[in-house]
């Protein structure tokens, strides 16, 4: 289970999260909506421990990350696996080595298991045969399916998506959410997918958590959150600008 | 004024503390044997292999040109088969060791910082943390052994390299008499001269890879971020080297004196 209790960060001068609450349960698919620059990464980054708040606590089954230091952290972060919004594959790498390199640390596994392991997890992603290639011959969706493939292969409890749809087009969008919800349902992991795309919010989340104003502004189900009546919500999802940035 | 002061010192030593930090998560590592020997072999080979041309040139052109500064100033006081012993010893325990590390810090540490640093604004160290690995354990601790076992071997090249061309350039260029001449150097070159340069490039090894990849996991943001990272892993890096070959001249000189 994740539990954020008033988590605050700033950058600077500049307050990012000011006092964010939020409760995902073991097993369930939270989205996590919001406007760009809203701060959702950084609470992203604050549940694996990516970033240490300036007050608040992040708990992870119970246990409180955010005054581990990074080696006590590693030991947290064996539970997650997480898919970057650029996919942060190691361009040094092929494919096969990218997937493989998290049981390759662990140093437990055979040379046979391994491939065996990458193999599967590419035909997870609906890329077998992309061994060889380098992630400068992928195009933006298949570089994600790599991230994805490199975050579940060692079998992890909890899977972050940060932007998993962003610059895709509606196509390779929708096998991406496809994807989401086969390995949540496959894997019957956690899932906290952060991103804008309204689709994805609506077809991957058990519950979707509007963060506005630095804070969980709403919380519901897709169907509660589409159907609201709040005006902040609804300007959101109908993707509306405000009057003043329509000057032009 | 005082704020720039306060500034820019206060950075220096934030920067300097967090070096120890990662010094110390590096050695802690290292004794906890974390070290992939794949990563390691590959690091010795690009530190190594890959600066050969630029530290034979450097070794070769250096033992040649200070034969002929020496030349010139012992032939006025018909010294000239000491030449070759002013070479040895000056190539051993100062030139060598920090020509050397000058030229691996230009070429290593800003391949060092620009590969790490690139890393870091793609988010790569950060899928590194993800995947339960300590970034000291996969990107300091290869790179930091590499270069303390690449960087002596650099230097026993140059200072043969340099001490080689001086004979020639002594012998048939200065037409200075070999046998004096080598053998005055092999009388005042002692295996001192050697250890002590030896202990200094191990030391300056360290100095360029943790320069390097301090900067590069600390760089900036973007294009801009990488590039003044990759230059100032060049220039701080060098000036440290230059810094601490005063402190260990001194500090060495004095040990060696107790054994004498």
């Amino acid at each position: 289970m994740i539990e954020v209790r008033q988590l605050k960060k700033q950058f600077g001068s500049q307050l990012i999260l000011d006092g964010v609450n939020l409760r995902i349960a073991s097993g369930e698919s939270a989205v996590i909506i919001g406007r760009s620059g809203g701060g959702k990464s950084v609470l992203l980054k604050h549940i694996i421990g990516l970033l240490q708040p300036d007050s608040g606590e992040v708990l992870i089954d119970g246990e409180n990350i955010t005054r581990m230091d990074e080696r006590q952290l590693l030991r947290v972060r064996e539970k997650f696996g997480m898919v970057f919004q650029g996919a942060a594959l190691f361009d040094s790498m092929t494919v096969a080595e990218n997937v493989a390199f998290p049981l390759q640390r662990k140093k437990t596994y055979t040379a046979a298991e391994i491939n065996r392991r990458v193999a599967a997890a590419l035909e997870v992603v609906d890329l077998p045969g992309t061994e060889k290639k380098k992630p400068a011959e992928l195009s933006g969706g298949m570089r994600k399916r790599v991230g994805l493939a490199r975050a579940i292969i060692y079998e992890p409890q909890i899977v972050l998506y940060d932007e998993p749809t962003t610059g895709l087009d509606p196509i390779v969008s929708d096998s991406i959410d496809q994807l989401i919800i086969r390995v949540r349902d496959r894997l019957n992991v956690t899932s906290v997918v952060v991103t804008h795309d309204m689709r994805t919010a609506r077809r991957c989340g058990h519950r979707v958590l509007m963060l506005h104003a630095k804070k969980i502004y709403a919380t519901g189900s897709p169907e509660e959150i589409f159907a609201s009546p709040d005006p902040v919500v609804r300007q959101f999802i109908d993707g509306v600008a405000d009057a003043k940035e329509n000057f032009l | 004024m005082n704020f720039l002061a306060r500034t820019w010192v206060g950075e220096w030593l934030t920067g300097l503390g967090r070096i120890a930090v990662m010094s110390r998560d590096a050695v802690m590592s290292l004794l906890t044997l974390r070290v992939t020997w794949k990563d390691l072999l590959y690091q010795i080979y690009f530190i190594g292999i890959k600066s050969q041309s630029v530290v034979l040139v450097t070794g070769a052109f250096t033992g040649m040109v200070l034969t002929a500064q020496t030349y010139f100033q012992f032939h006025k006081v018909k010294m000239d088969t000491a030449t070759l012993a002013v070479v040895g010893v000056s190539m051993c325990s100062e030139l060598g060791p920090v020509l050397t590390a000058l030229m691996v810090a230009g070429r290593v540490g800003a391949a060092i910082a620009a590969e790490i640093g690139t890393m870091r604004v793609t988010e790569q160290i950060d899928a590194l943390r993800t995947l339960a690995t300590h970034p000291v354990d996969y990107l300091v601790v290869p790179r930091l052994l590499a270069a303390q076992i690449a960087l002596p071997l650099l230097t026993v090249e140059s200072i043969i390299l340099g001490i080689g061309s001086g004979f020639l350039v002594g012998v048939y260029l200065l037409g200075i008499d070999p046998t004096y001449l080598w053998f005055n150097m092999l009388k005042y070159t002692g295996n001192l001269d050697l250890e002590i340069g030896l202990v200094k490039s191990f030391v300056y090894g360290g100095i360029i890879a943790l320069v390097g990849c301090y900067k590069g996991m600390n760089c900036g943001m973007g294009a801009e971020g990488v590039g003044r990272a990759t230059t100032e892993a060049v220039v701080y890096s060098s000036i440290a080297i230059l810094i601490a070959n005063f402190f260990l001249t001194l500090v060495l000189q004095r040990i060696a004196l107790m054994f004498l």
